[in-house]
């Protein structure tokens, strides 16, 4: 899978608070959880991305609550992938099993300014940076997690799982 | 091969001999919890799924407390979904109404989270049965709806950290003092993914509900469990609670850490977490004049039996500081009517305290005490994020029991040797 997009910056620490905040859980609808993506963060994110683009982030991203709805918001919105130094635990766990591409690597981070042109291609890890032309390798996959994508996420695994 | 407790919980629950540090395994899962939030999303894949019954109706708990009693017609629908899903599926551990407490205070105390248990929580303070000596963990809803199927859960084994505590506790002094000055030292990241072990003289003398408050900030430092090695204490808070067999694991002497830390608890007062992050920590003696407009004595992290008397012991023939709310949340309906049974009501309603059901509420901003633009609120709870108790503009300051009930007198940040002369 590759993705091609404009790069947003986040600082560290970005909780799950902010990306979608509390206010908004009364309902799980996709959708309108888009609407509020990165709201506490960037009341204007949501309006001022476009579909594709990237997030980019220092360290411990996605801190916070286990609320899936952070992952699922950040999806629905149309962010392709998320690159960050790196996330939280239950984040990094959440993102794979409902399929939000995310990318550890401190050096990509530091290296790409607010509205780069960001070239993503989440089987290698390969992150290429089109407007510095530079291009970095992120921590690789585990296997496992690499399986979890490959089948389309957990449940498709427990599925395939549950029939064998 | 030497193991900590973490590493022999999950040796255990995934059949084999031995685990190390980074192996991915299969564990078989003693209790899932899901609540109003996030059980919703695992109800809606678990039917997708194809499967017809959960693995277990014994082991299933659903508890909704985060927006309960129900704040909103789009919040009464997530709890129906609960609902409807516990009758479905004839869950054993399904608590609405006059049943339902905060659910990590709820499920020590009804002795159904116990101690060697590999728990999973769709909430990320599932990791307060540590205090049990059991290995418990926040995960999403979608872990939730694929152990609800199968009753089992991959992990990572994580590297452990251990944290010694030594000495006498100072006054005014409990658990989550203990906690939010070890996340002070080492950030909100400093145990990204390991297990924190909390062991020594000090944590050997704990309450349970004090041990409770530490394991629960666990995951305010990253951690991906908190565990207390159970001991008699442990052991007199089960025994009358559980209706299942239960065993007590310890981590082996020459077991192996990825880091040891070591503190000194007489140097340890109480603390005072600054916003926006849990590692903004301060003694309450450098905190200097911070007024407030709200306070909050609740939570999975401090709304038990000891947080309350503590208070309480506080707040008596006092009363809140003008232009000030003060919030009381027993955890629990147990709580609560033991609460009233001391006496507790009166000294909170004679102060001018405002006392709710068991519910997570203002802790998230849920509601029952959300914060206006500009508004400040020291609390008992977990977080101060921006915007966690209401408007993004607003701030929550975190701290224990004494230090907030003395705060509220005093209209602004206070210790409480001020209010207890």
């Amino acid at each position: 899978m590759r993705f091609k997009g404009k790069a947003w910056k986040f600082g560290k620490d970005i909780d799950t608070d902010q990306i979608i905040p509390a206010r908004y859980l009364n309902t799980s609808d996709p959708k309108e959880l888009a609407k509020h993506c990165m709201e506490d963060a960037d009341p204007e994110f949501v309006k001022k991305m476009q579909a594709g683009d990237i997030i980019v982030a220092d360290k411990n991203f996605g801190c916070g609550s286990s609320r899936e709805h952070a992952p699922i918001s950040i999806k629905a919105a149309g962010i392709s992938c998320v690159i960050a130094k790196s996330f939280a635990r239950i984040f990094y766990r959440n993102s794979f099993n409902m399929g939000l591409p995310i990318l550890e690597c401190p050096e990509a981070v530091d290296s790409i300014n607010e509205s780069d042109e960001i070239e993503v291609d989440i089987d290698t890890g390969k992150i290429v940076n089109l407007t510095k032309n530079k291009t970095f390798n992120s921590q690789p996959i585990p296997p496992f997690m690499q399986e979890l994508i490959n089948t389309g996420g957990l449940m498709e695994w427990v599925k395939k799982k549950v029939k064998a | 091969m030497p193991m900590t407790i973490t590493e022999k919980i999950l040796a255990e629950h995934a059949g084999l001999k031995e685990v190390v540090p980074g192996q991915l395994i299969n564990a078989k899962v003693d209790i899932a919890l899901g609540n109003d939030i996030t059980a919703p999303i695992a109800i809606k894949e678990f039917r997708e799924s194809g499967a017809k019954k959960v693995y277990d109706k014994e082991k299933v708990v659903l508890v909704p407390d985060h927006f309960t009693p129900n704040k909103d017609i789009k919040s009464a629908e997530q709890c129906k979904i609960l609902r409807e899903f516990a009758k479905e599926q004839e869950l054993t551990n399904y608590f609405e109404g006059g049943d339902v407490g905060v659910e990590h205070a709820l499920l020590p105390e009804k002795g159904i989270v116990l101690p060697g248990d590999l728990v999973i929580g769709a909430d990320s303070h599932t990791c307060t049965y540590g205090a049990l000596g059991a290995f418990a963990t926040g995960v999403g809803s979608t872990d939730l709806a694929a152990c609800m199927v199968t009753g089992e859960a991959w992990f990572k084994v994580p590297e452990s950290i251990k944290f010694i505590y030594k000495g006498k506790l100072n006054k005014w002094v409990d658990g989550k003092d203990l906690i939010l000055y070890a996340i002070g030292k080492i950030g909100v990241d400093g145990a990204l993914y390991k297990a924190m072990e909390f062991c020594g003289d000090t944590i050997e003398n704990l309450s349970m509900d004090s041990r409770l408050s530490m394991c629960n900030m666990a995951i305010e430092a990253g951690g991906k469990n908190g565990i207390i090695a159970p001991d008699k204490i442990t052991e007199d808070y089960v025994k009358e609670r559980a209706k299942r067999k239960y065993k007590f694991y310890s981590s082996d002497k020459d077991a192996k850490y990825s880091q040891i830390f070591e503190y000194d608890t007489a140097k340890i007062a109480p603390q005072v977490a600054f916003p926006n992050l849990p590692e903004n920590t301060r003694n309450i003696t450098d905190v200097g004049d911070v007024p407030i407009d709200q306070v909050v004595i609740g939570s999975c992290t401090n709304g038990r039996m000891e947080d309350l008397r503590i208070a309480a012991m506080i707040l008596k023939g006092k009363k809140v500081a003008k232009y000030v709310r003060l919030i009381v949340i027993p955890a629990t309906p147990l709580i609560y009517k033991q609460a009233v049974d001391e006496g507790l009501f009166d000294i909170f309603l004679d102060a001018g305290a405002i006392i709710s059901p068991p519910t997570c509420g203002p802790c998230l901003g849920g509601h029952m005490g959300v914060l206006a633009e500009g508004e400040r609120a020291i609390a008992t709870t977990n977080r101060n994020f921006i915007g966690r108790m209401g408007h993004p503009k607003s701030e929550v300051y975190l701290s224990n029991p004494a230090v907030a009930a003395a705060s509220a007198v005093k209209g602004r940040i206070a210790h409480p040797d001020e209010v207890m002369k």
